[in-house]
């Protein structure tokens, strides 16, 4: 086991199969998904969070989201649909819906209910009250679901790989496929890396988007 | 999908049980584990953070990754359910050791004031107030890491040894989804009853959460 791989200047040269092409596919493929799954969850959770309608559903997604094994699901999807993008955005929304929604209903359902009625008291409109006053206040809580399914689906889109298609897990199953213990390593160091990095990324957008009232109210 | 599980029922049956022990004994080690770590994190506060983090980056090592490292550095078997045991137990501290210090420092300080003032000293302080009082949080980390737990294990089929997951890799090659649906059923299932027996587990040993309830 050594760096070898990694540290290979011929490895980072931009082509198929090096490793900045697949940071790139695998990076990809997480953006796709957190894209999606933000598109599908985020309405669904702040509908539930702002009603009130439905919490039972945002309660369990979390945990039925995370109770469906992903290799699974891709495996399935590649056999029904066969083998491109949408089978891998498919299981990847799926792991990432939950901590999206779930987040989002418990952004707004762990507000200061005087603050929406202040809100609502002073003539906003439903609508109004939902995104100048809920929704900027609910991203911290919002924010660290986001940032738990970033996490989570950067370390799972290494699965594609399995099936065959790019992505960050070529490294693994390649290397383990011909006992290249170095190529692993690459392959788990890059992915831990870009977890980071990402994370780091994602904190900075929080500091950036949430509002510094909030912050100094901690 | 009948037919194929009466066909199969054996091979079903042993990569059923094969999951369970896979998945569960990881989350009773890391458990453990996890309860030692978490104290600290809470005792020495300025090692939260640092925990914390580490914990964060060792779960977002890929679990492939980490199945397929275990046996160079265990000296194991590539093909040794150790390898998958190892893994689990270390995303399982992982998770567990913040929820456990989130725990001990969610314990309101005047209860822990009080009970230093009726003479608890700290370890039965801890054991006899803090935890107790804890308990729900940590249980909440608790049902998150088996149900995690649970769903990861079929990535060890990856390696060749993965309860469930087996049933995966045995469909996708022969291009059949009857044992995928399986294994995902039977998977999904296995995970919400053991999430159901923490539940009940959670209300038998706080009945006090549940009057609090009731009153609100």
């Amino acid at each position: 086991m050594n760096l070898d791989y990694l540290f290979d200047g011929a490895h980072w040269d931009f082509a198929s199969g090096s490793i900045p092409q697949l940071i790139v596919s695998h990076l990809w493929y997480v953006l796709l998904a957190l894209a999606l799954g933000t598109v599908i969850a985020l309405p669904v959770g702040l509908y539930i969070g702002h009603t009130g309608r439905g919490s039972f559903i945002a309660i369990n997604a979390g945990n039925a989201g995370r109770s469906l094994p992903t290799l699974g699901l891709l495996m399935l999807m590649v056999t029904l649909l066969g083998l491109g993008l949408l089978p891998v955005l498919i299981a990847l929304t799926v792991l990432v819906i939950p901590p999206i929604l779930t987040s989002a209903y418990a952004g707004l359902r762990t507000l200061d209910p005087g603050v929406v009625d202040a809100a609502r008291g002073v003539g906003m409109r439903p609508m109004q009250v939902l995104f100048r006053v809920e929704l900027p206040m609910a991203l911290p809580v919002l924010m660290s679901g986001f940032r738990s399914a970033a996490l989570q689906v950067v370390a799972t889109a290494t699965v594609a790989a399995a099936v065959g298609l790019g992505g960050l897990g070529r490294l693994l199953i390649d290397g383990l496929a011909v006992n290249d213990y170095s190529r692993v390593l690459a392959g788990a160091i890059v992915v831990a890396v870009l977890a980071v990095l990402l994370d780091l990324v994602l904190a900075f957008a929080q500091r950036w988007i949430v509002s510094p009232g909030l912050r100094a109210s901690k | 999908m009948i037919t194929y599980l009466s066909n199969n029922s054996e091979t079903v049956l042993a990569a059923l049980r094969q999951h369970i022990t896979l998945a569960l004994i990881p989350v009773l080690l890391g458990f453990l584990i996890a309860l030692p770590i978490g104290y600290l994190g809470v005792r020495f506060p300025w090692l939260y953070h640092p925990l914390i983090n580490v914990a964060g980056v060792l779960y977002s090592i890929p679990s492939l990754a980490l199945f397929v490292f275990l046996p160079v550095i265990l000296g194991t078997k590539i093909l040794s359910p150790l390898n998958i045991v190892v893994a689990l137990t270390i995303y399982t501290v992982a998770l567990m050791a913040r929820t456990v210090a989130d725990g001990l420092r969610s314990v309101d300080r005047l209860v822990t004031e009080s009970a230093t003032a009726m003479g608890y000293r700290r370890l039965r302080r801890l054991f006899d107030v803090e935890l107790p009082v804890a308990l729900p949080v940590i249980l909440a980390g608790l049902r998150v890491a088996t149900v995690s737990n649970i769903s990861l294990v079929s990535v060890g089929a990856l390696i060749g040894i993965g309860g469930l997951g087996q049933l995966f890799t045995r469909g996708f090659q022969l291009f059949y989804i009857e044992p995928i649906l399986v294994g995902i059923i039977l998977s999904v299932l296995l995970a919400g009853i053991a999430d159901l027996i923490i539940v009940l587990i959670q209300r038998a040993v706080t009945p006090w959460t549940r009057v609090q309830r009731s009153r609100a």
